[in-house]
């Protein structure tokens, strides 16, 4: 009796399942800041190698396009259609102010699509880590904020308050914005991470070969793409309906 | 037989409000499912808007899904990172 109570009080639900469907955040390394442990955890792991495909993209990205050719080839066509893709969707929704934000909007989208597809080489997503997404959240909140303020000066806080009555209202829905966008990232790399690990759980070891790879082309794959798309689609809103926009 | 603990019925109770929590499910599903119907009739009218048509289908499903991702984070919480048993002593 005893045993059984100190097993629920020391640990949730949570640590009971855990033990069949892996899909938690597990602490790799501890250590003690101002008398606090911390973990060193799966997250920032992941988010280190995803850091570290980025810098060697980067990289090579920039020794190829330093003598490229006329005529593109493989890995040159490739860059270009990156580039060429992420200016396209950058110009179609922020019009003139497209070159401003080209390059934020470029960045954060090819971050989040490696974190999001990188449960794909055995990583547990970094994005299905809320500490991971509410910094993006705030980043765009701000960002919503400053480019507010420059363009508008203080009549950014006098539309708040039009009408008198909604000023609450209003102030709630810029309060929001960075809490709706980090949830719908994290709720969506979540649940796909969440299913792959009770799905991998639940079957015997000779489907476990075969049969989850359809399922990881849905949540990792499409369900990533798609949210990268929507997360960098309305920052972009966010911030051309405080600038506004000429086409 | 053994009684039940006060931390065993909470996170009795837990489990069971996880579960009513992911009815909230339901709307975006109702949400997502109308928006693309919508979009696959337009689609049928302008097939040369098709582009356009699915980003902003998109679009408005990633805003549709939010409220059902508000019950999953509930779930979440009372699953894995539940607060309640701290609330005992």
């Amino acid at each position: 009796m005893i045993e059984q109570m100190a097993a629920l009080s020391t640990g949730s639900v949570g640590r009971f399942l855990a033990a069949d469907a892996d899909f938690m955040i597990k602490g790799l390394f501890k250590y003690t800041l101002f008398g606090k442990e911390l973990y060193i955890t799966t997250t920032h792991v992941a988010i280190f190698i995803v850091d570290i495909l980025i810098l060697i993209l980067a990289i090579a990205a920039r020794k190829k396009v330093k003598n490229a050719k006329e005529i593109p080839d493989g890995f040159q066509n490739f860059i270009e259609l990156i580039v060429e893709f992420l200016d396209k969707f950058v110009a179609g929704i922020m019009g003139e102010n497209a070159k401003r934000f080209a390059n934020y909007i470029g960045s954060i989208f090819i971050f989040i699509i490696i974190c999001n597809i990188s449960s794909l080489i055995g990583l547990r997503p970094p994005t299905a880590d809320y500490g991971v997404t509410l910094p993006l959240g705030l980043i765009t909140f701000f960002l919503v904020q400053i480019n507010g303020v420059r363009k508008n000066k203080l009549q950014h806080f006098g539309d708040m308050c039009k009408p008198v009555v909604l000023t609450p209202i209003n102030i709630i829905g810029e309060l929001a914005v960075p809490l709706s966008l980090s949830l719908r990232l994290f709720g969506n790399i979540l649940s796909g991470t969440v299913m792959m690990g009770l799905i991998y759980g639940l079957l015997p070891i000779f489907l476990k070969l075969g049969l989850p790879a359809v399922l990881h082309i849905y949540f990792d794959l499409f369900s990533g793409a798609i949210q990268t798309y929507v997360f960098c689609m309305l920052t972009m809103v966010y911030v051309t309906d405080k600038i506004g926009t000429t086409k | 037989m053994s009684q039940i603990t006060n931390e065993a019925l909470i996170y009795a109770c837990s489990a069971i409000g996880a579960g009513i929590a992911m009815i909230a499910g339901v709307g975006p599903g109702i949400g997502q499912g109308y928006a693309a119907g919508q979009a696959a009739a337009a689609v049928g009218r302008n097939p040369g808007a098709k582009s356009d048509i699915t980003s902003t289908m998109l679009l408005g499903q990633a805003v549709a899904e939010t409220t059902g991702l508000y019950g999953f984070a509930v779930a979440i919480i009372l699953l894995f990172a539940n607060p309640l048993p701290g609330k005992l002593k």
